[in-house]
């Protein structure tokens, strides 16, 4: 296949949606994340359920559990990780391969520093003895902020690997459309984020 | 091939005029991303005040929705008309959520209750 070679002024203003693939990919990303609101509703609903119950003795309740500080840092990395990944989009629809790919490593790089906190979090629950199987409780909580932990893994890989993959090759309308669903998807992630430190950080301080 | 398309040179001012709307975008952005900064410090901070959870709960999840629908709308685009299906999409969203509401109100109220 011979490759369009695009200069900035013959570069559409929709790079994302100007083929019938980019189209489809952005319905597609929509689509997806319609399927995935669902999912996470019910490990909300779930959650929201079981905490502070038992089984197993209630020596952990979400008051002497949670730690505001941690949960702060972690929503401001997780949000500003959003706008990061804004910046890149603005790049791309200004031809700029070298902004998309320096904003979407910032972007890995702070959700790197979200899962890392989150690895820490869990594995400092488990330690004082937490565990998954530990209560209903523990089960329901790790089980919703676990799903949203792998949703961060997912994105971080299938970030990293657009970077790797067309760092060298540069913009064009088929990879274009690629970066956008996944800025799409990694917003997204963040949406999920803003109920989490909510419903459970929050109102689990508040008892 | 799915991503072929006509490729059309712009005029010198188009281009400096897409530019500059693109900037303008951007800088909308910026404020957007302030307002939910903002946002999540003043949720922060209601919890740390120590109001009544009677007051709190309900405005964290105000605070929440907001944040919620300023995502959907700025940085994930819902408010670009011109985007593809973007009508369905906006009808999917917004049916979808009316339709877990119950499901949800159903899993926190009755079955596990």
């Amino acid at each position: 296949m011979e490759e369009t070679k695009f200069t900035p002024q013959s570069w559409p203003n929709h790079p994302e949606q100007a083929t019938a693939e980019g189209k489809n990919k952005f319905v597609g990303i929509w689509i997806f994340i319609c399927s995935d609101i669902v999912l996470f509703a019910s490990v909300f609903a779930t959650y929201l359920s079981l905490r502070n119950k038992g089984p197993a003795g209630m020596e952990f309740t979400t008051q002497s559990l949670f730690e505001l500080p941690l949960a702060f840092v972690m929503t401001m990395l997780l949000l500003t990780s959003s706008l990061t990944s804004v910046y890149a989009m603005y790049h791309m629809k200004n031809y700029n391969i070298k902004g998309v790919i320096t904003w979407m490593s910032i972007t890995v790089l702070l959700g790197l520093g979200f899962l890392g906190l989150e690895i820490y979090e869990f594995y400092h629950y488990v330690h004082i003895g937490f565990g998954y199987t530990q209560s209903a409780f523990s089960s329901a909580f790790f089980t919703l902020v676990g799903t949203h932990g792998l949703h961060v893994i997912i994105g971080l890989v299938w970030i990293t690997a657009l970077i790797v993959r067309n760092a060298k090759r540069g913009l064009n309308l088929y990879n274009a459309p690629k970066f956008y669903a996944a800025s799409i998807y990694w917003h997204f992630i963040d949406v999920v984020w803003v109920f989490i430190f909510t419903v459970v950080y929050l109102m689990g301080v508040l008892g | 091939m799915g991503h072929h398309t006509e490729v059309q040179a712009k005029s010198k001012a188009q281009y400096e005029y897409d530019r500059h709307h693109n900037a303008v975008h951007m800088r909308k952005q910026v404020i957007n991303f302030a307002i939910m900064i903002f946002l999540t410090f003043l949720a922060f901070a209601v919890v740390v005040a120590g109001f009544s959870p009677m007051f709190i709960k309900p405005f964290i999840l105000l605070l929440a929705g907001i944040q919620v629908v300023l995502q959907l709308y700025s940085f994930m685009h819902m408010d670009d008309k011109n985007g593809h299906h973007i009508g369905v999409i906006s009808t999917y969203v917004w049916s979808g959520a009316m339709i877990i509401f119950p499901v949800f109100l159903a899993f926190v109220t009755v079955v596990w209750w």
